[in-house]
């Protein structure tokens, strides 16, 4: 039973990692109708700057938020230089573009810090908290940031004059501009979210299962698995879709076809819901006009 | 969304003005001709190494037509055709080694298999748009080593070691070496792969996938079978990915989990954008570039260090947007157009 | 007194093709504009020059300062709200937010918040379901939403663009009854594109018509409704 309660608390940390890329790969969604393939490279790279400047003697918690910040910032920039000029291309173009990302941030990160595997210190103390035995200590912090991240992200979009501002360039960009939100920028800075949001899951990634260039394309097809079981339109949906991946994925790893190939888990969830339920759980059935 | 009409964005081709007093057609056939006489003669002057490259070019063409005819052509997005590339790979390094089929008979089992393989996975596929089509097929793409290396398949695919097949000989005592029969073996698949390939496209099937890929629902109203068609190219696709694994399998000699992960799928998409989508003679652009771009960041490594490791992907990151920015048609759009802009330029 | 709006010269491009070919028009401060013509004449287009969401080239002056190459964010800034064809609404969005997107450039909360009870008195009906999905509201309610939210901008100019499309006549005049009201108290300019010529002329001082890209008749709304040969070549009654 223990082993299983194991299982289950593991599964909703790594889930809750999963939680926060697929509500980053949603944020884009929802206002590009692309997912981002380059979103884990991304997340990978900022996790290598915030291990570099910890390297250098910086203390965990400065270094976190300064990654965050410099991730927003690189976000922004990657949207208003590589991806705007292809504002109206074909999905072809753009997904090749997006692959073209994924590329350069996985080589620049084996140029610069080398492709041998490094270890990333967990902020939290090493022993359990409440001396549980369910989960060590880092997966209940992971699951605590998870939580800290998607509160935060929430209140954003429901409270701030700016999250509407977005909520509404998303949903009806032509609209948006008769009330004067200059979209373009709603986009950019809902790219920068997007890639500080990833970061904060790779940072929490990294003490679990190490720093190494390819650390996050696992983690990317179990948050698309995420999205896509939640509704991949419903950044909550996606959220929950997350947390409900890893624990299916752990459940599934340790009593049904064993830890090897969990990723064909996540494979399984990807093309049954698409053809079963394409909008997910929570997501809107899409009608296309004839 | 728009349809993905990269390829057909070219305006209707003119007769292109003749060139120094020469139709193009007779460029082409010379162009031909020449390739021709390349091909057969590179054997004999190429050393062992650089033969076995080039095998690996014609075996990466092949599979470059399979994924060019189905995103290309049918504009259906994969980002997973390393997967089919495995299982071709494997199935005829099981047959090899564990049922002693020769070499050349595992060759249509391995189409075969691919076929029913690309056939199957292209029904689900059916209901899924672009973007989820190519989500799907990426996870399939990384999922790819796990499965080859699953503890319950080891004693087929002999786990994370692989398996080992032996080298073919020329057969009826011809006076050629291994890499060198094996290079013309090859030849021979690649050639009847473009000649099909491009009979099909110039055929009324190649103008119903086209149409699917451009109008789908038009497609459908005039009565074209989208379900069919479009499952049938994954099929083909992906016997063309399967056959081109496993002309590899024997060249190479060795299979293993390994050399089939997400970057080699993502080399094939870089194959068919550098060569041009919806081009079938065009994949030889994009076969040399992705035998070759990854050999010299290699040598570069050499001098460079471990981190030399990056250049490939590097590389293959910047050409992707770079050539979507300046040159969506690829090479061979941009050679198809060079006459026109040539002879404008001397009637301009 | 001087025009709040004048356009010279005016031409618009949907990509290639140049669908308004040179129109001059006059919006007269605190006046009320039409804009008629039958289908395809240009009528919506004009709008859409005026607030830079088509490619537009000619002279646009605007209280005084041309409009220049200002995008439809900044021409917004400027005092101009478009109620645009097919209302536009925020249809996931809920009321109360779709409203406060409208004042979202301005900066005087005491201001908007004056706002919100100006344009719920106008609109009682939006008070009772601002906490509603704009999508659910009805048509009627939909318009009543669109004007609201271009009110909320307080605008010089408010730029309707067929108010009452696919709306029961019972509410247009409802509606209009209304803009006419706004017009008066709130000294709101309005140009206003209107198929149905009757109700349009019956509100507006001053109309024009519009054919093919051009101005066919401009002149005072009630001399276009007196002149029988107009009515008959233009108006169909």
């Amino acid at each position: 039973m223990t082993a299983f309660a194991h299982q289950l608390f593991s599964g909703l940390a790594m889930g809750g990692i999963y939680a926060i890329l697929a509500l980053a790969l949603v944020m884009i969604y929802q206002a590009t109708h692309l997912v981002n393939f380059a979103q884990g490279e991304m997340a990978m790279f900022s996790t290598y700057i915030a291990w570099d400047m910890i390297d250098r003697g910086m203390p965990y918690w400065a270094a976190f938020a300064l990654t965050i910040v410099v991730s927003f910032l690189g976000g922004m920039a990657i949207e208003r230089l590589i991806i705007r000029p292809f504002a109206n291309a074909p999905v072809l173009t753009i997904i090749i573009v997006f692959i073209g990302l994924l590329l350069i941030f996985n080589s620049v990160a084996g140029w610069q810090y080398s492709y041998t595997i490094k270890t990333f210190d967990s902020p939290f103390p090493a022993r359990s908290w409440f001396g549980n035995s369910f989960m060590s200590s880092h997966e209940s912090g992971a699951i605590l940031v998870t939580f800290a991240v998607l509160a935060l992200v929430y209140a954003f979009f429901r409270f701030t004059p700016l999250g509407l501002a977005m909520r509404a360039a998303a949903q009806n960009p032509a609209s948006s501009r008769l009330v004067g939100i200059r979209v373009g920028w709603m986009l950019a800075i809902g790219w920068g979210l997007a890639a500080a949001i990833g970061s904060v899951a790779g940072m929490m990634a990294a003490p679990i299962v190490y720093l190494d260039p390819n650390m996050m394309l696992g983690i990317l097809i179990y948050a698309f698995a995420g999205a896509v079981l939640g509704g991949i339109d419903n950044p909550w949906g996606a959220a929950v879709g997350g947390f409900a991946v890893g624990v299916l994925e752990n459940i599934a790893g340790a009593y049904l076809v064993g830890p090897e190939i969990k990723l064909s888990v996540a494979l399984v969830i990807i093309i049954g819901v698409l053809v079963a339920r394409p909008s997910g759980l929570f997501g809107r059935m899409l009608v296309t006009r004839v | 969304m728009k349809p993905m009409t990269i390829a057909s964005r070219e305006p209707a081709a003119l007769p292109a003005k003749p060139i120094l007093g020469l139709d193009a057609r007779v460029w082409r056939w010379a162009a031909w001709a020449l390739l021709a006489i390349a091909a057969l003669g590179l054997p004999f002057v190429a050393s062992g190494y650089h033969l076995f490259q080039f095998s690996q070019v014609l075996i990466y063409a092949i599979a470059l037509i399979g994924l060019n005819l189905l995103t290309g052509y049918n504009g259906q997005i994969s980002l997973g055709h390393g997967a089919f590339f495995a299982i071709g790979g494997y199935t005829t390094a099981i047959l090899m080694t564990k049922f002693a089929v020769p070499y050349w008979a595992t060759l249509p089992v391995a189409g075969l298999v691919c076929f029913v393989a690309g056939f199957l996975f292209g029904l689900p596929a059916l209901r899924l748009g672009g973007l989820y089509l190519a989500l799907a097929t990426f996870a399939l793409a990384v999922s790819t080593p796990q499965l080859l290396d699953y503890k319950a398949f080891d004693s087929w695919t002999g786990g994370v070691q692989g398996l080992l097949l032996s080298k073919p000989h020329a057969p009826f005592g011809l006076p050629l070496t291994s890499d060198q029969w094996l290079y013309f073996f090859c030849l021979a698949c690649a050639a009847l792969s473009f000649w099909a390939a491009a009979n099909l496209v110039r055929g009324r099937i190649g103008r119903a996938i086209v149409a699917i890929r451009d109008h789908p629902i038009a497609a459908e109203t005039m009565g074209i079978n989208i379900s069919f068609y479009k499952a049938m190219c994954f099929g083909v696709s992906a016997l063309y990915a399967g056959v081109g694994g496993a002309l590899a399998a024997i060249v190479v000699g060795f299979v293993s989990p390994d050399s089939f992960g997400l970057f080699l799928s993502l080399s094939f998409l870089v194959g068919i954008v550098v060569s041009g989508l919806a081009s079938i003679w065009g994949v030889l652009f994009g076969a040399l570039f992705i035998e070759f771009v990854p050999n010299y960041a290699d040598q570069l490594s050499d001098l460079f260090g471990e981190s030399a490791k990056a250049l490939p992907g590097a590389i293959y990151g910047i050409l992707l947007i770079g050539l979507m920015y300046v040159m969506p048609s690829g090479v061979a759009g941009a050679l198809k157009n060079a006459p026109r802009l040539f002879s404008r330029a001397k009637h301009g | 007194m001087p025009a709040l709006l004048e356009a010279r010269g005016l031409k618009a491009f949907y990509g290639p093709i140049e669908v308004l070919h040179g129109l001059d028009i006059d919006i007269a401060e605190g006046g009320i504009t039409a804009l008629l013509g039958a289908n395809g004449a240009g009528k919506t287009t004009i709008l859409r020059a005026l607030c830079a969401t088509v490619r537009r080239e000619g002279a646009v002056t605007f209280a005084g300062r041309p409009l220049g190459a200002r995008a439809t964010e900044d021409v917004v800034r400027l005092g101009i709200a478009h109620v645009p064809d097919g209302r536009g609404t925020f249809v996931d969005l809920t009321v109360e937010e779709n409203l406060r997107l409208g004042a979202y450039t301005r900066a005087d909360r005491a201001a908007v918040a004056e706002d919100f009870a100006r344009v719920y008195g106008y609109f009682p009906r939006l008070e009772e379901r601002r906490r509603q999905q704009a999508g659910t509201l009805s048509g009627g309610e939909q318009q009543m939403l669109a004007i609201s939210r271009a009110l909320m901008l307080r605008p010089k100019l408010l730029l309707l663009d067929e108010p009452s499309f696919g709306l029961a006549p019972i509410i247009v005049k409802d509606i209009f009854h209304i803009l006419r009201a706004i017009n008066q108290e709130s000294r709101v300019s309005m140009l206003i594109v209107e198929q149905n010529a009757n109700l349009a002329l019956d509100l507006a001082d001053h109309a024009y018509l519009i054919e093919t890209g051009r101005v066919a008749v401009g002149g005072a709304a009630s001399s276009i409704r007196g002149d029988d040969a107009v009515r008959r070549c233009y108006l169909g009654y």
